[in-house]
Formats: C-alpha cells, structure tokens, sequence
C-alpha cells in the first residue's frame, strides 16, 4: 500500500493535471487530448456560469424528480434488531436509505446524464455515446439524449445485453441504438473501449458521456460534481431529521459514481465513517470477483490511474460479479486515492451475500433495489446488529432492481 | 547523441527516399514464427521495425490488431518475451532501428527504471506509446530520453498549431502523423490532405515525419511517400499473419513467408516514391 500523508481536507481535489495524489490523469491517445482539454475549459466555464446551474436545477426537480427521499428503512432496521438479539446483543443500528432508485429512470445515473448532456449542448456536439454495464447509465443517456433531441449510441458488452434484456429494450425504446461489445467477456470493460474507439473515430461532432467517475480528467472531477448532490441533500436531510450526522454510510463501488456522489460531502466529516463495497463476486481467492481495491494495485487503464484487477505482466483481467454494474476491473481514480489516505475503507461482498440482501431488502421493505445496491445492504445488514441502537446509517439505494428480475430469478431457479 | 534511427534517417535522405516503417505485433501467432517474421523484416525492405507489445485493452487499435494482441496473448506473450525478441534479433543485425509501440500499463507494471535498462540492453531505439500525451511526459518520456531512447509521439488531425509544439517539445528520432482520426487499420485519406499536413508539420520541427494509419498496397506507399519521410504500414502486415492461420489455430502458409511477400511489394512502392520524387 502507497504511504500518504493526510490532507487538511479531503474535497480539494483534483490538481490541475486531474490527479487525486498519484491516482487520475489524462492517459489517452493524442487524437483524445484536444478534446478532454476542450471539455475541461467548457465545464469550467459552465460550473461558473449561472444560467447552467439553473437549469440543471429546474430539470432536477421537475424532470428527475429531487431532491430524492431520505427514507427510514423501519423493516429493514427491525430485521437487524432481531439479528443483534439472536447473537445476545441488543444492537441494531437505524438504516437509512437515500432513494436514488426513485428517480427518473430509475437509479442515480441520472444526475451526472442532465449535467453533461447540458454540456454537450453547450459545447455544440450533435451526436451522443456511452457505455454501459448493467444499463442503467445506457438508459439515462438514451433519456436525456431523447429528451434534447440527439441520436445516442450506445456501448455494451455481450453478457450484459443478456442478462440486462429489460434496460436493452428501453434504451431502443428511447430511440437509442445498442451496440454489443462482444471483446473480452463482453462486460462494462470492454464496452468502454470500444466507445473510446468511436470517439476517437469521431470527435468533430461526438460527445462521449462517461457514466461513471473514472476515465481521464476532467470526467472524475466532473462525474463526481454532477453525483454529489447525493450527499449533499442526504446530509442536510439527515440534519433534519435527526438533528447530528449519521455515522455510517455505506454505498456499492463499480467506477465508484454514485458512491463518490454521496461520499464527496461528508468526506471532511471526521466523525462519519463511510465504508465502500466491492463486488466480491465468487470470492477474493480467484479472479472471479471486481474488488479492484481490496486485491488489485495501481496501473493505467481508460484515461486514469487508478486500483486495476490486472496480471503481473500488466495485462488487465476481466472480472466476475453478478451485478453487471460492478462488473469492471478498475474502479474511479478518487477512490483509489480515498482509499490509499484511509479516509474511505472498502471492503468487499460476495455474489451471494448480495442476492440474499436483494432478497431481504424486497421482503422487509418492499422495495427491489438494484443488484448493485444490494451490495451496499448487504455490508449494511452485517455490521448493523454490532452497532449500537441510536447509531446512525446511511445506505445508498443507488438503483430499483427491475432490470434484474431475469439475472435474480435464474439465480433462484424461478421460472418468469 | 545519434541513435540508430537517426542513423538510418541520414542514410535515407543520402539515397533520397522516404522509409518503410513495419509494424508486427510481437508474439503473434507465437514468440518463435513472430521472431522468423521480424528476422525477415529488413531483408524485405524494412527500413524501421515497429515492435507491437500486446495488450489486453488496446483503445486505439482497429479489430485487426485487437486480434493480434489476444493471439499472441494467449499464446503467453508479455513485455519481458517482447523484449527478449528484441533481444534476440539484435544477435543478427545491429543497425535497422527497433521502436517498440504499445500501452502504457504493462511498462508502469515491469517498472519504468528497471523497463528503461532492459530496454537499452535489448536494443531497443524508440517507445511509441499510445496513452502517453506529452500532458504525462513525467512518467516514461523524460526518463526514456535520458537513458538515450527516442520517445516517439503521434501528431493527429486533431493537434492544431496552438498544440503542435507541445507535443513537439519532447519528441525525437521521428513524428508519427496518424493521417486520420480514428482507430488502426481505418481507410486512408486522401493524398493532398495528408501532404498539408505533413508540410504544417515541418514549419514546426526539423525531424522527419511518417505517415501511417490506413497504408495497405505498394501503390499507396508511393503516393504516401512522395509526400512525407517515411510510410507506416501496419494493419495490412497483421492481416496477413492473420490469412495464414486457421482458425483452429494451425497454419496454412508460413506467416514469415507472407509477411516478407507482402514487404516486399511495399518496399518496392517506397523506392518507386523515390524515382517519382527525382523526376
């Protein structure tokens, strides 16, 4: 592990070169640098202009529906309470979730698409692409892309557009064209690089919407801007709500977006412990898991450095894990370097431990939150029990789990 | 301090015609066959060979070399065995100039310093590297510069004057202007277009400036030629090591064979370029 000395504040970052420490950057094909420095200028400008921001906001609201809730998981709390009594304790931390899968669309992707489809409008691009793993970010750019009137293509690996058939339909039903990246495994991975190689192909008019907080700057930065508003309105709620901070809060880490997204605004919030999760897939032991932070080390991938799954010759790996969103060998820069500062810890949860997350979350709150979400339950469910009662937890439902039903109910043996 | 690109540049301009620049990927179909295909190179008519390391995402390759890199991959390929086949073609020739092109990540990984020394010792003359703007010149540029290695940068379309110096600034051996903006093994533009190009190029620097990205036929290597210092081909070289294998994976032809076939048609383009150029 890199040694690093503690910053007075955690939420000064980027530098100007797009580095978190030694983690960010812009390693990207010469073809690709006039155009990330041009994004880079057109987002400083917008940032700065307020018009931009007022009408990010008015969509916000009346397009995607914020702020999104904060929701007291009573079931779900309840269920931990019992937990904590069969283990003879009388713990059981209060759940929290901010209601991110209550947005349009469906899941947080939506914020960071508003901003930056505002952007590519701004900066005159005529012409969308994205890539996507479980198809949520692929929606949500499909939805603004409909919205604003632009032909949208989107990247994604072959298995996903198997096991993610419901958000394969609607983004063709938003008039999006679908591309299958069938490279590699045909996960989230490869579907970036090829929407890189369409970029590069085609940057007079193409805007290329990065969905998550990775890829070379400015998108970290710019990624995690558009997402924070997650933190931002659960911290205030929380406020509100109980009077103190929580200290607790959990989100799931694929490229890390909505993670960062309610992380950024506590982070100099010494008092709250935030704890990401990796997708631990089969288990740490093989290659069959997408904790790129709790078993992988720093290398050059997609724009950044950052925490990669990869072979000692470099080579990257692809991964497993159930939930096609955290399906990815690298994870956003930021992270990486939260991680290394000891400021976030992450730790990893295996396939199964989400599916049955996934499974409880449905039963006691009647809520069907993503696969990925289900990640951040289910660390959520493990320690709560070993929590005192007047302890405070925020879970980040990042997504509902509809496009799933198919992956959950063939993992469960059920016909649909 | 010359290097053996610079060398073989000076000779060049002395016989006055443009280079022929190979790209291969190493490795493919195997470490042995893909050493054959190199060893076969100058005698072709290579004047400069490019050394294709693979990489398990190669962002900016077209599906032709994408290809290439999971053979040679699976075939258990890795930057220490390219370096090795760098290695062991300098047994036999110690003047055609070798630059190796690749990705950035399994170097970060061998460890620059440690990459740096083997490199020299393998006989390595210049690095391409794709995802390695002069933004990042702090990681493998500078340091491969003083350990006497040409970093070699790719000028695009996109790299207005405002740019050009910039990327200029750190550059040696040769500029690598990639004709169009896309992927390898895309098709080629148009011949005036990529003239202007190369001429703006020249009002900024004084090294000699290739063309590649979409050269395919000894036709097109004439007509490129005449416009510019060197001409690369790539994605057509690839291909035919890719047309000599089956798809169970045996061989149907010697891949060293068609390569060296195919050289020599490029080759004999390049030279034409030349007597086109006197006339």
């Amino acid at each position: 592990m890199n040694t690093v000395v503690e910053p007075n504040s955690f939420k000064t970052g980027p530098d100007e070169e797009g580095m978190f420490g030694i983690f960010g950057g812009r390693f990207v094909a010469e073809t690709l640098m006039p155009l990330i420095l041009e994004l880079q200028q057109a987002y400083e400008d917008a940032k700065n202009d307020p018009s931009f921001k007022a009408e990010l906001q008015a969509l916000s609201t009346h397009y995607a529906g914020r702020p999104s809730k904060l929701y007291y998981a009573e079931g779900l709390t309840k269920h931990v309470r019992q937990l904590a009594k069969d283990q003879g304790l009388d713990g059981g931390a209060k759940i929290y979730f901010k209601r991110e899968d209550l947005n349009h669309t469906g899941s947080h992707k939506i914020n960071n698409c508003l901003g930056q489809i505002l952007l590519a409008k701004r900066m005159g691009k005529t012409r969308i692409i994205a890539e996507t793993g479980a198809g949520q970010h692929g929606v949500a750019s499909a939805t603004v892309s409909a919205r604003f009137g632009l032909p949208c293509v989107v990247y994604m690996g072959a298995t996903d557009v198997e096991r993610q058939k419901p958000n394969v339909f609607r983004m063709k039903l938003l008039g999006a064209e679908v591309k299958p990246v069938s490279s590699g495994h045909g996960t989230l991975k490869d579907a970036m690089n090829e929407a890189l190689r369409d970029w590069v192909s085609n940057v007079e008019d193409t805007y290329y919407l990065i969905g998550t907080a990775a890829g070379p700057h400015p998108y970290p930065e710019m990624v995690r801007d558009f997402q924070s508003v997650i933190g931002t309105e659960a911290r205030e709620q929380i406020l509100e709500r109980e009077g103190r901070l929580p200290d607790t809060i959990i989100a799931a880490v694929g490229g890390g977006s909505n993670a960062i997204g309610l992380f950024h605004p506590f982070l100099d919030d010494k008092s709250v412990e935030i704890i990401g999760i990796e997708a631990g897939g089969r288990g740490l032991d093989g290659e069959e898991h997408c904790a790129s932070m709790s078993a992988g080390r720093p290398g050059v991938l997609h724009g950044n450095r950052t925490y990669l799954l990869q072979n000692k010759d470099g080579q990257i790996l692809d991964g497993h894990s159930v939930s096609a969103g955290l399906d990815y060998p690298g994870v956003g820069p930021e992270h990486s370097w939260l991680r290394d500062t000891g400021r976030v810890s992450y730790v990893p949860i295996l396939d199964d431990e989400a599916l049955e997350a996934f499974t409880l979350t449905t039963r006691t709150e009647g809520i069907i939150p993503a696969l990925e979400s289900a990640h951040a339950i289910a660390h959520a469910v493990k320690i709560a029990p070993k929590m005192a009662q007047d302890k405070i937890m925020i879970v980040n439902l990042s997504g509902r789990g509809d496009k799933d039903v198919h992956t959950v109910g063939q993992l469960l043996g059920m016909d649909i | 301090m010359t290097t053996r690109i610079d060398r073989k540049f000076a000779a060049l301009k002395a016989e006055g015609r443009p280079a022929l620049v190979t790209y291969f990927m190493g490795g493919d179909p195997d470490f042995d066959t893909s050493l054959k295909i190199m060893k076969g190179l100058p005698g072709a008519g290579s004047d400069i060979i490019e050394l294709g390391v693979p990489f398990s995402d190669p962002m900016a390759d077209g599906p032709a070399i994408q290809a290439a890199g999971l053979r040679a991959l699976k075939k258990g390929m890795s930057l220490t065995k390219t370096l090795d086949l760098a290695a062991r073609f300098r047994q036999t020739d110690d003047t055609t100039p070798i630059v190796l092109m690749g990705y950035y990540n399994p170097i970060y990984i061998y460890g620059v310093d440690r990459f740096l020394v083997d490199a020299v010792a393998s006989g390595i003359d210049g690095l391409i590297i794709v995802d390695l703007p002069p933004e990042m010149d702090e990681e493998l540029c500078i340091p491969a510069i003083k350990a006497g290695i040409n970093f070699i940068r790719l000028a695009t379309p996109t790299t207005d004057d405002k740019r050009l110096p910039k990327v200029l600034q750190n550059t040696s051996g040769f500029v690598y202007y990639v004709s169009m903006n896309g992927i390898t093994g895309s098709a080629l533009p148009d011949t005036s277009r990529v003239a202007a190009a190369v001429e703006r190029i020249k009002k900024h620097t004084d090294l000699p400036v290739v063309v590649g990205f979409g050269v395919k036929t000894a036709e097109q290597a004439k007509v490129i030629g005449s416009a510019a210092d060197g001409v690369v081909v790539g994605t057509a070289i690839v291909n035919a090591v890719a047309n000599t294998i089956n798809p169970d994976g045996s061989l149907v032809a010697d891949p060293a064979e068609a390569v060296a076939t195919m050289v020599k048609g490029l080759s004999s383009g390049v030279r034409a370029s030349s007597l086109a150029a006197a006339e």
